[in-house]
Parts: C-alpha cells; sequence; structure tokens
C-alpha cells in the first residue's frame, strides 16, 4: 500500500512496500542489496542479483554507472568507472532489472543520479522501468523541490520514489521528503558518501526517528553498513537495512558465488530480538 | 525530440522574457535565482540541502548589512587594488576593425585575475557562518590560489582539490597553494580533471559540512551559488560601465568577455544587461574546433542537463554521462556552464560563440606585442572574440555608408573586453606554442611533457 497519492492520481500498489511489509510480517527487517549494473558484466549483474534474491535480500537495488558519482566512496566509483569503460550503456540497466523480476519476487529498484534520466527523457525512463519490472526509482541527487516531472511519471506508471533524507534534514524539509516518497524512505545514516565503515553513526537512529515523526510508514537505513552485526543494530528500529559497497567488493573479488554467502550471512541479522 | 520535450515549457516564457526585456519592462539585472528560466536549481544530495540554505540565508543578510558591504568595499580597494583600470587599446584596436576596444583590467588585482573577487566575498561569509575550513577545486591552479590567499588572509583552513593530471602540469601553483599555507589533495578517480575535482570537494563537503565552506570558483554550481558568485562580481561591470561613461562619454556598442563556468563574463555583463544597445558576447573554449568533437563549447554544443548542482547547457552523451572537454586554456576546460549562461543564451540577450585554441594564442600574442600585456589565455579568447566582432562592425559601417545610410565610423564604435587574468601562468604553454625553447634544452624537454616550467 502506497504511503502518499497525488489528488486524483490511480492509486498504485507499491513493490517496496509490500516487500517491506512482508518481511515486516515474518518479524523481521527487510534487507536490500545494492549492485552496480555492468560491473563486471551485465550478465553478472543479473546473476548476483538473482543470487541475492534467493539468499535473503528482499528488495534489491540496481545503480545506473554515471560519470560524476558524487554521493559515492572509492569502492562504487571504481566498479561504476569500470562499468562504463567496458561500454555499459544505460538502457542496459532494463535488461538487468527484467533480468532479475523474471526469475525472481524481489522488488527491484534503479538507484540512479538525475541527468541520465533527463536525457533519456523522464516519461520514457520510466515507461522502459515499469515495462522491465521495476519497482521504482532511489534518487540520490534529486531531491522532490526539483521532482515535478518524476511525480507526474512515477504517478502514471507506478513507480516507487524513494528520496533520501539525511541527519541535516531540517523536520521541514523531512517532511516535504518524506510527504513526496512512496515505498519508502531512505535514511542517510551518516553525513558522508558510500563506503563501508566500522560503526554505524548514532545520527542514524535520530533519522529514523525524525522521519518517523514526519509520518514516514517504512524508514529504510543506508550507507556504512557492511556486517551482520551492523544490519542486527540497524534492523532493531529500521525497517529496512542497505548494504552497498561489502556486496561490490564481495562480487568484485569473489563473484556471484561471494555475494550469495555474504547475503546469507548479512540476512542472519534481519530478525529483531526481544528486548 | 527528447531536448525539445525537455525545452518546450521554457521556451514559451523565454520568449515572453526577451520580449519584455526589448519593450524595457524587465530588468534582467538582480536575478536571484534559484532559477533563471528553466535552468538553475538545486540538483543535490538531501545531505547538503540545509547548507545550502544556511548559506542563502546568511547571504541575504550579509548583502542587506552595511558592515558587510564595507568590508567588502574596503577589501576590494586595499587588498585587491580595486578598482581595476580601464585600458584603451589602440594599437591592438587596429586589427579589430579599427573600433576602438577598452581593457577591463581584471589582470591587474592581487592574485592577477578577478578570482579574487568572489573568494574575499566567500571568505568573509564562511566566516559569518562560524566556519573554520574552506575548501575548493581548481583546474589549472587560479581559483585554488585565489582561495588560498583568501583563507591566509582570513585564518581559515584550507584543501583544494585539483586533477592528478593538473597537479603535475601547474607543480608551480600547487606549491603557489602551499605556501599560502593551503593543502593540496590530487584528484585521481574519473577522468582526473575538473570536474572531478568538484566531485571530490562535493564529497568533501557532505562529510564535513559542519565546519567547512565549499568555496565554489565559478558561477554554477546549486542555489545560491550563481547568484552568490555573480554578486560578488557584479563590481567588474559597475566599474566598467562608470569608467567607459567618463573615459568615452558613453555607453559601449559591446562588451565581449571568455565563459568557462562563466564567473568573470556574468560579472562584467551584469552593468549591462539593461542597456539594450550593448551588444555582448560570450566567447567559449572551441578547442581544436567544434567539429573535431575536442572542445569546451557547451552553450554552443551541449544540451540542457544537471551537473554540480544546476540544470543547464552540459556536454554529454546520449546516455546523459558527462563528455570532457578540451581547451588549451585550463580555465575555460569545463563541461558545464553557469545557468544563468543558458538563460541568457535561450532569451538571445547574450550570444555565444566558439574560439579556438589556436584564435586564441594569436589573440595572445597580438596583445603582448601591440600592447605590452601578456594575457591570460583564457582572456585571450575574449580578445580573439573582440577582433571578430570589431570587424564585424567595421563591416556593418562600411555597408552602411555605401547604402548611404549612416555616416557613423568604425572609429566611433566602442568594444569593452573583460580582460580576467594575467598570463605570467601560462608562458610555458604559450612557449611551447610559439616554439620559442631551444631544441634540446631542459625547458623544451619539460615542455613536451605538458609540464608547467
Amino acid at each position: 500500500m502506497s504511503t502518499v497519492q497525488e489528488p486524483g492520481a490511480a492509486r498504485t500498489a507499491s513493490k517496496s512496500a509490500a516487500a517491506i511489509d512482508c518481511a515486516k510480517a515474518q518479524g523481521r527487517a527487510a534487507l536490500i542489496g545494492y549492485l552496480p549494473a555492468g560491473y563486471p558484466s551485465v550478465e553478472d549483474t543479473i546473476a548476483a542479483g538473482i543470487a541475492l534474491a534467493e539468499n535473503g535480500a528482499d528488495l534489491i537495488e540496481i545503480g545506473i554507472p554515471y560519470s560524476d558519482p558524487v554521493m559515492d566512496g572509492l569502492v562504487i566509483q571504481a566498479a561504476t568507472t569500470e562499468a562504463l569503460n567496458k561500454g555499459f550503456h544505460v538502457r542496459q540497466v532494463f535488461d538487468v532489472v527484467r533480468g532479475i523480476t523474471s526469475k525472481t519476487d524481489a522488488a527491484v529498484l534503479v538507484m540512479t543520479y538525475w541527468n541520465p534520466v533527463v536525457r533519456m527523457g523522464v516519461e520514457e525512463f520510466s515507461r522502459q522501468l515499469a515495462d522491465a519490472g521495476g519497482a521504482g526509482l532511489i534518487t540520490p541527487d534529486l531531491i522532490p523541490d526539483e521532482a515535478s516531472e518524476w511525480m507526474a511519471a512515477s504517478d502514471k506508471y507506478g513507480l516507487d520514489r524513494v528520496f533520501l533524507v539525511a541527519p541535516s534534514s531540517s523536520p521541514e524539509r523531512m517532511k516535504r521528503t518524506v510527504d513526496a516518497s512512496r515505498g519508502f524512505v531512505y535514511a542517510v545514516s551518516i553525513m558522508g558518501v558510500t563506503g563501508a565503515r566500522t560503526s554505524v553513526s548514532s545520527a542514524a537512529r535520530d533519522v529514523v526517528a525524525a522521519a518517523r515523526a514526519a509520518g514516514a510508514e517504512r524508514v529504510c537505513v543506508g550507507l556504512g553498513v557492511s556486517n551482520a552485526d551492523q544490519v542486527r543494530e540497524i534492523a532493531a528500529y529500521a525497517d529496512g537495512v542497505i548494504v552497498g559497497t561489502a556486496l561490490v567488493v564481495a562480487i568484485g573479488d569473489g563473484g556471484v558465488d561471494a555475494v550469495a554467502s555474504l547475503t546469507k550471512d548479512l540476512s542472519t541479522g534481519l530478525t529483531r530480538e526481544e528486548a | 525530440m527528447v531536448r525539445l520535450m525537455v525545452d518546450a515549457p521554457a521556451a514559451g516564457s523565454d520568449e515572453s522574457a526577451v520580449d519584455a526585456f526589448l519593450q524595457g519592462g524587465e530588468s534582467l539585472r538582480h536575478a536571484p535565482g534559484p532559477y533563471f528560466g528553466s535552468y538553475g536549481g538545486r540538483w543535490m544530495p538531501e545531505s547538503l540541502i540545509a547548507a545550502l540554505d544556511e548559506l542563502e540565508d546568511t547571504f541575504e543578510k550579509a548583502k542587506a548589512d552595511p558592515e558587510f558591504t564595507a568590508q567588502i568595499a574596503e577589501l576590494n580597494k586595499n587588498y585587491s587594488g580595486r578598482p581595476s583600470l580601464l585600458t584603451e587599446a589602440k594599437r591592438f584596436a587596429e586589427h579589430a576593425g579599427g573600433v576602438r576596444i577598452f581593457l577591463k583590467r581584471e589582470d591587474l588585482n592581487h592574485t592577477g585575475s578577478h578570482k579574487i573577487n568572489n573568494v574575499l566575498g566567500q571568505a568573509l561569509l564562511a566566516k559569518r557562518m562560524g566556519k573554520t575550513r574552506v575548501i575548493a577545486e581548481t583546474g589549472a591552479g587560479q581559483h585554488g590560489v585565489a582561495s588560498a590567499t583568501a583563507a591566509a588572509l582570513m585564518g581559515l583552513e584550507c584543501v583544494v582539490y585539483m586533477g592528478a593530471e593538473d597537479c603535475r602540469r601547474q607543480s608551480l601553483n600547487v606549491a603557489r597553494m602551499e605556501l599560502l599555507g593551503a593543502t593540496v589533495i590530487p584528484v585521481t578517480n574519473g577522468s582526473q580533471t575538473l570536474k572531478d575535482a568538484i566531485n571530490e570537494a562535493l564529497r568533501d563537503w557532505v562529510a564535513n559540512v559542519d565546519n567547512t565552506h565549499y568555496l565554489l570558483g565559478t558561477a554554477a554550481g546549486a542555489h545560491p551559488f550563481p547568484a552568490m558568485v555573480r554578486y560578488f562580481h557584479e563590481v567588474i561591470g559597475e566599474e566598467a560601465r562608470a569608467q567607459i561613461l567618463e573615459q568615452a562619454g558613453r555607453l559601449p556598442d559591446a562588451v565581449c568577455a571568455c565563459i568557462g563556468g562563466g564567473s568573470n563574463a556574468i560579472g562584467i555583463f551584469h552593468g549591462f544587461l539593461d542597456d539594450p544597445s550593448v551588444k555582448i558576447y560570450g566567447f567559449e573554449a572551441g578547442g581544436e574546433g567544434v567539429e573535431t568533437g575536442r572542445h569546451a563549447a557547451t552553450i554552443t554544443l551541449g544540451k540542457p542537463g544537471v551537473l554540480h548542482g544546476a540544470r543547464s547547457y552540459l556536454m554529454q552523451d546520449d546516455d546523459g554521462q558527462t563528455i570532457e572537454s578540451h581547451s588549451i586554456s585550463a580555465g575555460l576546460d569545463y563541461p558545464g556552464v553557469g545557468p544563468e549562461h543558458s538563460y541568457l543564451a535561450d532569451i538571445g540577450r547574450v550570444s555565444y560563440e566558439p574560439i579556438t585554441d589556436s584564435e586564441a594564442m594569436d589573440a595572445f600574442r597580438l596583445l603582448c606585442r601591440t600592447e605590452g600585456i601578456i594575457p591570460a589565455i583564457e582572456s585571450a579568447h575574449a580578445l580573439a572574440g573582440a577582433m571578430k566582432v570589431g570587424q564585424r562592425i567595421a563591416a556593418e559601417c562600411a555597408a552602411d555608408e555605401a547604402a548611404g545610410k549612416s555616416t557613423v565610423k568604425a572609429s566611433e564604435k566602442i568594444v569593452i573586453v573583460n580582460l580576467s587574468g594575467r598570463g605570467d601562468k601560462d608562458v610555458a604553454t604559450a612557449a611551447e606554442w610559439f616554439d620559442l625553447l631551444e631544441k634540446d634544452s631542459p625547458e623544451h624537454e619539460i615542455a613536451k611533457e605538458g609540464e608547467q616550467l
């Protein structure tokens, strides 16, 4: 069930919300795994996405390699640069999404910086993503203030719009962003870029609380989460836990098998321990 | 097709904007942002929005605070050496169709370019916000040196991000920044150019925004940067307008500037935007020629997109990936452009044209030899453009005279060129370009590798 509806828009079943609610019904948080499309190859991304779904991930986030990834740390930068150097094209992200959604029940979101969407056309991009079975978009450099085209297209094609909220977000911005989001809200755990960190910032809990206070039904935490202990810590208070860099390292070092075993391990942290 | 779709809504409103301007109904000056027509905005991670809000708020309050404007005026006068001169270039003008050419001498400012206007203003704002650290991006080092200068003056920690390749080629500018107390961090990811230095500065800013101000060097980026950077450079146009009225007794017929991100240009243009009789020209880096693909002519050949926080013209491929730009001038070597320029281009108030490396270098040498002024290679693009503009004006005058329409001579026409910086930093590049280095000399060997002497 969607969290927000534009007046007059058709009611849209949110795939992301359904996946998170399904995990919740099992008494646990959802696991969201990130993989950059085309790293090390499009086929590998599809195989690794399926492995994610089969080993405990509820949602999968497929990143579009981009020339100027300002929210990404070194590991993801290196992976996406390699994908681009090997000739990755934006339209191939739909092959990846289709390849995973045709084989699994996982909700598949695309994580993209905004310019590739602008270039293709917001409407056309949305149409193709919906055709491929995608759940929606996570947009690290698009804020609701600039998203009028995307709001309309996501309503038309029934796509989730996952905006980010940060430790620095004011209560007003938190409200605005929560209201504009559908599926879930992406809580940035720390003021920084993607990359594994030894500990999860205490700011994460506060961001989740602030998002809930602003009316968010589902809040997932990302940035800096790389192992089962960190997953367990976040699963205690968030609806979902997002892991990126650690999976990128896994696929780079050990291929699809490594993604499968890391996912299995991460998922052990999802069950909420009774206090 | 995509472009048409994206642009269609803007076109109507832009036409009405230019109509209003031509009828004298609407001022183009002091455009506050965040939008300039359909350009500008804030295409930024949410993590940075609070910092942009804080900056906007601080800036708006500072503008209205006489103490702040007095501080700026005092620094401009007693530190930068403003007002900069307006120098008539009579011998150079002979090569520009015989029109009168006046040079706005930003090269005479402290640190050798217009960049100082902006860094002093932003460093003062950083202090007002209680920030103790500034970060900056730099291509060849001009903005990095200016930032390091302002940071030293105001007791701020300064970190400059610079592409690793640029660090190698501009090792003297790296040393200059270090002498001024800054830390220079070579950027080795992506294409290792200016745009990657900006990316890295943004990543630093996200992580350190509590104590850090991002001292962006050009009139681009997310709101409030384009309007704010322009504000600090408006002094160029204000001075030039008053000086030409005093020295020539009337407004110029044309104003010319070079465009990378476009900060020197928007600064001088601003003084003349509401003077319909003044034609305004921006000259982009045409590199090896716009037909070669190796250029930085963003408005001439780019398509609207979003990069580094603003919607503007952008050099990008069919996938929306940023294309690497090329120019002999590091200061113009940027695949984006400030959003206000995109708007001024669309409404037709400013004409943007490419100037190739070789046209710029010819103008560079010409100014050296006719006026005894070594210009920055960036500014040489404006000089080359002014030569074309002057020649066009002369041809029009001759045609009008032949047709009996007018007796105005080219020698009565006036063109102002913004000489945005001095060329000391470019001596190595120029020496190599003009083959001035002795074969087999150590300097020749070094220059062949593209290194700063």
